[in-house]
């Protein structure tokens, strides 16, 4: 009898051992919810209001920029930060996720979403709780969200990429496209502008001949990459409008000694292209500044919460540091906040920016 | 003499009743549940966690047959593959002018020719195991899927179909009375039934129990189809909780569904294991996942959690053996100290 006790004993021992040090990692990673591990500081938090930001999957430095610029703004306001990151980027992480959110009765969500339509029920019944749904980055269908935190014009920055490749390749040859997931919103508009600025006639001799998708995932990004070099040995460009698979295309071309022969160009973080871009296999590329698309969203949860905006167009708030911004008609009958114009990155400037995110 | 013998038999099945692998489950699964209540003060609310069951049921309709594989000392890792082949073929069919009711019994019809096809070629080519088999048929079933849907989703599903993930009965979500039927159905199969029996048998001597005359290559196909079927299940409830479907849904779940039959107490040798196991340690996962959750533990720390508990199991029928031979050898010691005692 002696031994099952001992095991009992142990068993507890491990279990709470277990717990002990999950509590404890969520302290050191993530320093702005120690209130909800602390039981002293429970009192604390309710006075505080939660502010939850879920990014697409963890291992993503675009994500994590943006979650640095969510957690500036909210903490401006006096308010708390929950970071949640799945480990696949699929949606249904993220619906559990959400269910979470809504147990933990936080008072603001805003979600960068792998999928438009799958979080619908998840969304809707957390603002059925009074929770303040926003999407930023990639966003959920209008019936999921209050509002949407758009980083450029869709319409711009799909017509300036296949702009910039054709120029590159000087008007002519086979061109490719390396996207995020197939379900990604944003990457799906983009593409769908970059199919119409191809339709104009100066583009007759550039063809576009595959999009593919490396699933924001950097083994599949690269083995994505290298499938289009073999399956497409005339390619001469390369778009990937997704930080992720820029790189990893980046790093392809580079190890396979491509320079000259395939150019890439996208939307990619400085910091991870400036070897590339330094290097000549991309001549430039764009992005938005994450950070402050991350404080853009912070600040909008915040006007929700306080209900300075209700999320109908036409309405005006100011957004700490980058000033008063408005709420414009979005291009699927909801509404968004709009951060600005795609800035481009190219040996010139890539410098000064390598170290800013 | 006699007497001696009934007591020390009746202390051996007392204490042999309690060392069971299910009692263990069932205190780590109250320790897990005390510790969550400590750490966050939203876990302990009866809706919420009836709520929170909605989000990991749908994986829980494949650990069902899984654990009968299992006895049978074999593994089917393509299951997630036959789940997202049967939910594309559905959503597919459906948006093909395919009445929905009519549709969902192709996706059943998929699932169930999937685990056939896997059973009949494990019994046919004898040279090559489950794994080797499995492996192959998930990674086919999964292409099949991408080249029907090639990397896009498929829903727009009709509006009453969501509620089969979503919807409630009498305040108990569908989910979970759908689940413990199923629950119920297979736990009889397991335990009360020849055919039951017949798995045990063949996980322990597949050799001897063809020799007495037991139809082998039967019972091993239909196991395998059943988890077919089941998968094709699970494929319709995740369907209606995502409300579309796409070629590369559910990855990773084989290896989940098999991380909760091994810890259910269901040994990969084949031939031990009980259904309750296997069920506790269902909602034990999908508990620890949402406690953890609701503290917001980084995700990659949870599987790590999930990972240490999952070797734990594994290793405790050895440390048990351990233990056993030592005891025998200093079996005459204890006896006498016992009986001082």
């Amino acid at each position: 009898m002696k031994r099952v006790l001992t095991i009992i004993i142990s068993f507890m021992l491990v279990v709470s051992l277990l717990a002990g040090c999950g509590g404890g990692s969520a302290d050191t990673t993530k320093p702005a919810d120690n209130t909800n591990t602390e039981k002293p500081a429970d009192n604390e938090s309710s006075a505080k209001k939660k502010y939850a930001l879920i990014v697409k999957s963890t291992g993503n430095p675009f994500m994590e920029k943006m979650a640095e610029g969510f957690k500036n703004a909210v903490e401006e306001a006096g308010g708390e930060v929950i970071n949640k990151a799945p480990d696949q980027p699929t949606a249904e992480a993220q619906i559990q996720m959400i269910e979470e959110l809504v147990s933990q009765k936080v008072d603001c969500i805003a979600i960068s979403a792998n999928d438009p339509d799958a979080l619908q029920p998840a969304l809707q019944k957390a603002m059925q709780a009074g929770i303040k749904v926003l999407s930023l980055d990639s966003a959920v269908n209008k019936d999921s969200r209050i509002v949407h935190i758009q980083q450029a014009d869709p319409e711009q920055i799909g017509r300036v990429e296949v702009q910039a490749a054709s120029e590159m390749i000087g008007g002519k040859g086979e061109i490719a496209v390396l996207s995020a997931t197939s379900q990604a919103t944003n990457q799906n508009t983009w593409i769908e502008w970059m199919k119409k600025e191809l339709e104009d006639s100066k583009y007759k001799d550039v063809k576009l001949v595959k999009v593919a998708y490396g699933d924001d995932l950097r083994d599949k990004s690269v083995s994505e990459t290298e499938g289009l070099l073999k399956s497409y040995p005339n390619l001469k460009a390369i778009i990937a409008p997704t930080t992720v698979g820029i790189a990893a295309a980046g790093k392809v071309l580079m190890d396979k000694n491509l320079k000259g022969k395939i150019v890439l160009t996208g939307l990619g973080l400085p910091s991870e292209m400036a070897e590339y871009i330094e290097g000549g296999i991309c001549p430039w590329m764009y992005l938005w500044n994450p950070i402050d698309l991350g404080y853009l969203a912070g600040c909008a949860s915040d006007a929700l919460v306080k209900g300075t905006i209700t999320g109908k167009e036409g309405e005006k708030f100011t957004a700490g540091k980058l000033g008063e911004k408005s709420i414009t008609k979005a291009a699927d009958g909801g509404t968004e906040i709009m951060l600005g114009p795609p800035f481009k990155f190219d040996s010139e400037n890539i410098g000064e920016w390598k170290s800013v995110y | 003499m006699e007497h001696r013998n009934i007591i020390s038999k009746k202390q051996f099945s007392l204490k042999s009743f309690f060392f069971q692998w299910e009692w263990m489950l069932v205190l780590i699964f109250i320790i897990v549940n005390i510790i969550n209540a400590f750490l966050s003060p939203y876990y302990l609310n009866s809706r919420k966690l009836l709520d929170a069951t909605m989000t990991f049921l749908d994986k829980a309709f494949i650990v069902l047959p899984m654990a009968f594989v299992i006895i049978l000392g074999d593994i089917d890792i393509s299951v997630a593959s036959t789940l997202a082949l049967s939910a594309v073929v559905m959503a597919v069919s459906y948006n093909a002018g395919v009445p929905m009711v009519l549709a969902m019994i192709i996706c059943l019809a998929v699932g169930t020719i999937c685990g056939f096809i896997n059973g009949i070629l494990i019994v046919k080519f004898k040279e090559l195991s489950a794994v080797i088999v499995t492996l192959s048929t998930q990674i086919i079933y999964r292409g099949i899927a991408y080249i029907i849907l090639e990397d896009q989703a498929s829903g727009k599903f009709p509006s009453w179909y969501r509620s089969l993930g979503w919807g409630y009965i009498g305040g108990i979500p569908i989910i979970v009375i759908v689940f413990a039927i199923f629950a119920v159905l297979y736990g009889l199969l397991l335990h009360k039934t020849t055919f039951g029996r017949y798995v045990y048998a063949m996980g322990n001597n597949i050799t001897a129990s063809r020799f007495s005359g037991v139809q082998v290559d039967k019972i091993k196909v239909t196991v395998f189809t059943l988890a077919g079927l089941m998968a094709a299940v699970a494929g319709l409830f995740l369907t209606s909780r995502m409300g579309s479907t796409r070629p590369n849904v559910a990855n990773g779940y084989e290896l989940d569904v098999i991380a909760m039959v091994v810890l259910g107490g269901i040994s990969t040798a084949g031939g031990k294991g009980r259904m309750i196991g296997a069920i506790i340690s269902i909602f034990l996962i999908g508990f620890l996942r949402y406690g953890l959750g609701l503290v917001n533990v980084n995700s990659q720390v949870l599987l790590i959690i999930i990972g240490l508990l999952l070797i734990f199991a594994v290793m405790i029928p050895n440390i048990r053996r351990i233990q056993r031979s030592s005891f025998h050898k200093a079996d005459k010691g204890t006896h006498s100290i016992e009986m001082k005692s």
